[in-house]
């Protein structure tokens, strides 16, 4: 990761400091009213949110908001000047968009600053039914250039758009460049190798999938066995990896096994490590990205806190003196030790990951 | 029912690929899909080929549709979609929302297989943009079709990926290219070895997906043979076929028997199982995991 930073520079030393509407949004993840508060109380400008059902991408077990709750949240952070968002990402079955209209509709009733959403027919409802509600392109979307966000600005007037983790920084400056859609882009927390709303390897295998169920890799298709020498995780039965004593066992998505091809084993899709892109921040102040967002609507309140306070305080540092910007050690420290051990890297971002 | 070959989703050379359209041109499908759907560095054909070779099968007979590109990065990727959708001559296979973008309004395009099209609201959507033909997720299964058959705004074709290996994701990384150690914008176009993929299989051996550049495949090859008098009653128009480096031919002919009625379910699976470069799956069609496989429908 040094040598991406020193190869890129500073930013010019004239660069003065950005002026408060100058600086990106931070975004962050509340999977439960108490994540909300650690996002609110620690210097999220905005979180965003997710009903208990499959209308949204991280439908797991005792995670997200029943209208009570979410209502109360959106009073807590409206309190203290903080936006509230809706992810409504996942794509309405057929037959069935009843849920995800009334989730949008709720979305409206409740004053939701703004609804995240990955499917167009839902669009066109929202767009239609409640006009003055703004819509936010998911990255569930997989808008991946600026001629399909202006698209989905022509069609719905969608006001941001979130990229895919699949562009390199050049990419992002380029869509930026080209569009009037805010746009926001993933600054840290687990990183998806595919491209979003692109990936199926998780149904393959389990039936379910982000798409149809809101769940990658589901926790109940994931069975732990140890043996004498190693510990087995399976997927549906299907051997993701086995772990040696004193090896690190992450959460076992798919895409983040060990695989054997051509007798060679490895992490042939990406190994499990997680997006950091913190010393990006001149670079991506410079762009001109309108929000950074963290990921992690799935972690605890704890995390949401620590990751909260690490970004906060780098973006203003950042804001004040962009040109004499530098990662500090204890952001790094608190961001690794939330990060289970493992590696961070730059993904897309950093052409070379590619 | 009419039986498309779908694009050729692997790097294989120019005269392989000719080859291969060549046998196609002579072969019982209806409907030909051409053009590079994975990877912008591919370029064993170039653009005027491509149209060259779409003139000489619309000459065989065929329908042709230029396919587009399933992930769009680049400012050279976005001036290639726009060629392609300004042609003029050929129907183009819209495979993200850049390529959407491009054809809403030219009536006639097609909603290929990666463009998310999972509920009636949003079909009705891309009929609406001017589709003529939609291509289902290939997660998508036989309960959610039968919805979508249903409410399926008039005139539209629907056409249902029933052969081959599952394209399953894309990704901005290089698979193949990280398999060799090497970056993906300087990758030796290592892919050319690999004309059906480069297979990954579990620790234990088994046969799990297949990397193909920055596409990746299922190690199973999707197979819906059991399944087309279903398709047929669902009022399916097309069948897709995806290429594979040998045996095209036969899977074309078995196919078409199958929906002519000329072969028996037991003789067309026999004669699938010798030209499969894999072992079988179909569980998606059942609304169960894709890598799943049953043979009683």
């Amino acid at each position: 990761m040094s040598t991406v930073v020193a190869s890129r520079g500073l930013a010019p030393a004239a660069q003065a400091a950005y002026r408060p509407e100058e600086v990106p949004e931070l975004l962050c993840p509340a999977g439960s009213f108490p994540a909300l508060k650690a996002a609110v109380d620690h210097g999220a400008d905005c979180v965003y949110t997710g009903l208990r059902d499959d209308t949204n991408a991280r439908n797991f077990a005792g995670l997200n908001f029943d209208e009570a709750s979410a209502r109360q949240g959106l009073r807590y952070a409206h309190a203290a000047g903080c936006k509230v968002l809706l992810a409504i990402n996942t794509y309405p079955q057929p037959g069935g968009a009843g849920r995800w209209r009334r989730a949008v509709d709720f979305a409206a009733d409740a004053g939701f600053d703004a609804v995240l959403l990955a499917d167009a027919g839902l669009m066109c409802y929202c767009a239609d039914r409640h006009p003055s509600l703004a819509i936010h392109l998911s990255v569930q979307a997989s808008a991946t250039s600026y001629e399909a966000i202006n698209f989905y600005r022509r069609r719905f007037g969608v006001s941001r758009a979130v990229l895919p983790r699949v562009l390199s920084l050049s990419q992002v400056e380029n869509v930026v460049r080209n569009t009037e859609v805010e746009i926001e882009v993933f600054g840290f927390g687990s990183l998806c190798v595919m491209v979003e709303g692109r990936c199926a390897l998780s149904s393959y295998v389990t039936g379910d999938s982000p798409n149809t169920r809101g769940v990658c890799s589901p926790a109940k298709a994931v069975r732990w066995k140890q043996g004498p020498d190693a510990l087995e995780v399976r997927l549906n039965g299907v051997l993701l990896d086995c772990y040696a004593q004193g090896e690190t066992a992450g959460y076992p998505t798919l895409c983040k096994g060990r695989f054997s091809v051509n007798e060679e084993t490895y992490y042939a899709i990406e190994e499990p490590s997680s997006l950091n892109a913190l010393a990006l921040l001149p670079e991506l102040m410079r762009i001109g990205v309108a929000a950074i967002k963290i990921e992690g609507r799935q972690r605890s309140p704890a995390y949401v806190a620590e990751v909260t306070r690490v970004w906060r305080e780098a973006l203003d540092e950042c804001a004040r003196n962009p040109s004499r910007f530098s990662v500090r050690p204890g952001w790094t420290g608190v961001l690794a030790r939330v990060s289970e051990g493992q590696q961070h890297t730059l993904g897309a971002y950093h052409r070379r990951w590619k | 029912m009419k039986l498309a070959v779908g694009p050729v989703l692997y790097y294989w050379s120019r005269d392989a690929l000719l080859d291969f359209y060549a046998a196609i041109a002579g072969s019982a499908a209806e409907v030909v899909y051409l053009g590079e759907v994975v990877c912008s560095r591919r370029r064993s054909l170039r653009f005027e080929d491509w149209v060259g070779l779409a003139r000489d099968l619309r000459n065989a007979g065929k329908e042709v549709v230029l396919s587009s590109q399933a992930l769009v990065e680049s400012e050279p990727e976005l001036r290639a979609l726009r060629r392609l959708a300004a042609n003029g001559e050929f129907a183009v296979e819209a495979n993200d929302a850049s390529a959407l973008a491009l054809l809403a309004g030219a009536p006639g395009f097609v909603a290929g297989p990666h463009l998310n099209v999972y509920n009636e609201e949003t079909l009705a959507w891309v009929a609406e943009l001017g589709a003529k033909r939609w291509v289902p997720p290939v997660e998508l299964g036989r309960e959610a079709l039968r919805v979508l058959q249903e409410k399926r705004p008039p005139g539209l074709e629907t056409e249902v990926f029933a052969y081959g290996r599952l394209p399953l994701a894309f990704s901005a990384r290089c698979f193949t290219a990280r398999h060799y150690n090497l970056p993906r914008d300087d990758c030796q176009f290592r892919c050319l070895e690999h004309p059906d993929g480069l297979p990954l299989a579990t620790r234990e051996g088994e046969p799990l997906l297949n990397l193909n550049g920055t596409q990746t495949q299922s190690a199973r090859v999707h197979d819906l043979s059991a399944a087309v008098g279903e398709l047929r009653g669902l009022g399916v128009d097309v069948l897709r076929v995806s290429p594979q480096a040998s045996h095209i031919d036969e899977i074309i002919s078995v196919f078409r028997a199958l929906i002519d009625g000329t072969v028996g379910a037991d003789d067309a699976r026999g004669r699938l199982d010798a030209a499969r470069p894999a072992a079988a799956c179909n569980g998606y069609w059942y609304d169960r995991p894709g890598m799943d496989y049953r043979i009683d429908g």
